[in-house]
C-alpha cells in the first residue's frame, strides 16, 4: 500500500493526524498535509484508510501496490 | 411537467416550540424531510432541495459544482441579503476556489494540532477562572452566562488578539450576525459596527511598532505589510473568526451539559476517566449537530445527488444533523453512545470549508467538560430549568440560559 497525499487539495482540517498521527504531520509553515510514511506499517493501514475516508477535501489516497516484476 | 405551488411545499428549518433541545428534529419532521432528497420552501420563499442522507451530505459538500457564495443569484437563503454596500470582503466561507483557499491559507497553520496543543494550558487556565467565576454566581447560577459563554469568548479573543473586555460589544453582534429573525437592516448596521471596530483594531496593529504575538499581528505583520492581503481582508477574516470561534462552541459547551446532566453515569465517568473524553466529544458533536439549519450551497451545473437532478442555478441545503444520525453509517443512531466510532459526523461540515478551528472546537470542549465534571460533581438542573429557552432562529442551535445548581 502506498499513500500519496496532494498538497494542493489540502485544506488543513486536521482529521488525518488525528487519526493516524504515526504516518501524518501538518507543516509548519503552512499547516498543510505532510507525509511521514508512504508506505505504512500494516498495523496502521486501517487507521490510514479512516484517515482516507475523513479528508474533507479528498486530498489523500491509498494505491494498492504495484504488480511484482517477474 | 406540473410545479406544486409553493405553499404546498414543507417549510424548512421547520417552526417547532415544543422541540426538546436536544433532538435535532422530531420522528414527524424526519418523515416529512427525510427524501432522502427533498424539495422545500424557505423563509424567503425560495424553494430548495434538502440533502438528508451521510453519503449525499459528504458528496455534495465536496463536489467542484456547489458554490457557497451566497451573493450568487438563487442562493438558497434563510434570511433576505440586506441591501446597500456589500461589506463581507473577507469572509472566505462564502468563497469558491482559489479565491477562497488563498485566505484559508493563510490561517491553516495557526489552527493546526500542534498549535492548538500549545495553548492547551491556556484553556485550562481560561477554564479554571470561569468555573471560579460560575461557584462565586451561584447556586443557582446560569451555566451558559458564566461558563458556556465566557469560556470560549476569552479563548478566541486571546489567540486573535481583540480585547475581552469589548465582549458585550461583539457578543451582542455576533448575535444578530447568525440570527434569522434579526431585520436586514440591523444586521448590515452590526455587520458595519463589528467591522469599523476590527478595523480600528487591525489599523491599530500594522501601525504598532511592538508587535504583541496573536493571531491578527502576525498576519498584519507576515501578510498585509507584504502586500500579500488588504487591511479590509483582515477585518472580514477576524469577523469570521470571531464569530466562529466564540458562538459554535459556547452553544455546544450549553448544550452537552444538558445532554450529560440527562446521563450521569456519564458525567460521572468524564471526572474519573478522562482519557476517553474525546471520544465523548466527538459523540456529543454528532448527537447535537449544532448547525441545525444546515449548510446552504447553490449547484453551478446539472449534478445528480442522491438520485435526485439538481439543475444549475438551484440551491441545496446540507441536512447536517440528519446525516449524523444517519442509520446506514451510524448503528442506534438516535442513541447517545460515547463509546461509538463517531467520528465521520458532520457536524463540523465536510469538503473544503469544513471547520478550520475543529483541533481549538475539539480542545475547548473537552477540557471545559472534564473540568465542569471534576469540579462540579453533583451539578444539576434546577427546578426552575422546566422549560429551556432555546436560540430556534440562529444558524447555531443553543440554549439561552441553562439554570444550574450543585
Amino acid at each position: 500500500m502506498r499513500i500519496r497525499v496532494d498538497r494542493d487539495r489540502c485544506c488543513g482540517s486536521g482529521n488525518c493526524v488525528v487519526t493516524a498521527p504515526e504516518v501524518f504531520d501538518q507543516d509548519d509553515e503552512d499547516g498543510l498535509v505532510l507525509l511521514r510514511f508512504a508506505e505504512p506499517a500494516p498495523d496502521v493501514v486501517d487507521r490510514v484508510r479512516r484517515a482516507v475516508d475523513l479528508c474533507p477535501a479528498g486530498a489523500i489516497r491509498l494505491d494498492a501496490p504495484p504488480p511484482r516484476a517477474g | 411537467m406540473t410545479v406544486a405551488p409553493l405553499t404546498d411545499l414543507p417549510l424548512w428549518p421547520p417552526i417547532n416550540l415544543d422541540r426538546d433541545p436536544l433532538v435535532p428534529l422530531d420522528a414527524a419532521e424526519r418523515h416529512r424531510f427525510s427524501g432522502p432528497v427533498t424539495r422545500v420552501r424557505l423563509p424567503t420563499d425560495a424553494t430548495a432541495w434538502l440533502v438528508t442522507r451521510h453519503a449525499d451530505v459528504r458528496r455534495l459538500l465536496r463536489h467542484p459544482d456547489f458554490s457557497a457564495d451566497l451573493s450568487r443569484p438563487g442562493f438558497p437563503l434563510l434570511r433576505q441579503l440586506a441591501p446597500g454596500p456589500d461589506n463581507r470582503r473577507g469572509g472566505f466561507i462564502r468563497m469558491d476556489g482559489a479565491e477562497h483557499s488563498r485566505l484559508r491559507r493563510m490561517l491553516t497553520a495557526e489552527f493546526m494540532i500542534k498549535n492548538v496543543r500549545r495553548i492547551e494550558p491556556l484553556i485550562r487556565q481560561t477554564v479554571d477562572r470561569a468555573l471560579d467565576e460560575l461557584r462565586d454566581a451561584g447556586p443557582p447560577a446560569d451555566l451558559v452566562a458564566h461558563f458556556a459563554l465566557p469560556v470560549p469568548s476569552m479563548v478566541i479573543c486571546h489567540l486573535l488578539g481583540v480585547p475581552y473586555a469589548d465582549h458585550d460589544f461583539f457578543q451582542e453582534r455576533s448575535r444578530t450576525l447568525i440570527d434569522r429573525d434579526t431585520p436586514p437592516e440591523r444586521v448590515q448596521r452590526h455587520v458595519r459596527e463589528l467591522r469599523d471596530y476590527l478595523h480600528r483594531l487591525v489599523e491599530a496593529k500594522v501601525a504598532a511598532g511592538d508587535r504583541t504575538d496573536d493571531l491578527l499581528s502576525r498576519l498584519a505583520r507576515d501578510r498585509v505589510d507584504t502586500g500579500e492581503l488588504a487591511v479590509d481582508e483582515l477585518v472580514g477574516m477576524a469577523v469570521l473568526l470571531l464569530i466562529a470561534g466564540h458562538e459554535t462552541t459556547a452553544n455546544m459547551i450549553g448544550l452537552s451539559t444538558l445532554l450529560l446532566l440527562r446521563h450521569p453515569a456519564r458525567y460521572a465517568a468524564l471526572r474519573d476517566d478522562p482519557g476517553h473524553a474525546d471520544g465523548l466529544v466527538d459523540e456529543l458533536l454528532r448527537c447535537l449537530s449544532i448547525v441545525r439549519s444546515g449548510l446552504g450551497r447553490l449547484a453551478t451545473a446539472d449534478v445528480e445527488i442522491g438520485g435526485q437532478r439538481i439543475r444549475a442555478g438551484e440551491g441545496v441545503i446540507a441536512v447536517i444533523s440528519l446525516a449524523n444520525r444517519d442509520p446506514g453509517v451510524f448503528d442506534g443512531a438516535d442513541e447517545f453512545d460515547p463509546y461509538r466510532q463517531a467520528q465521520q459526523h458532520v457536524a463540523f461540515g465536510f469538503g473544503v470549508h469544513q471547520c478550520i478551528g475543529q483541533p481549538l472546537a475539539r480542545a475547548e470542549l473537552r477540557i471545559a467538560l472534564v473540568e465542569l465534571a471534576r469540579r462540579f460533581p453533583r451539578l444539576r438542573l434546577t427546578d426552575e430549568a422546566g422549560r429551556l429557552s432555546t436560540r430556534d432562529a440562529s444558524v447555531v442551535y443553543g440554549l439561552d440560559a441553562l439554570p444550574v445548581a450543585w
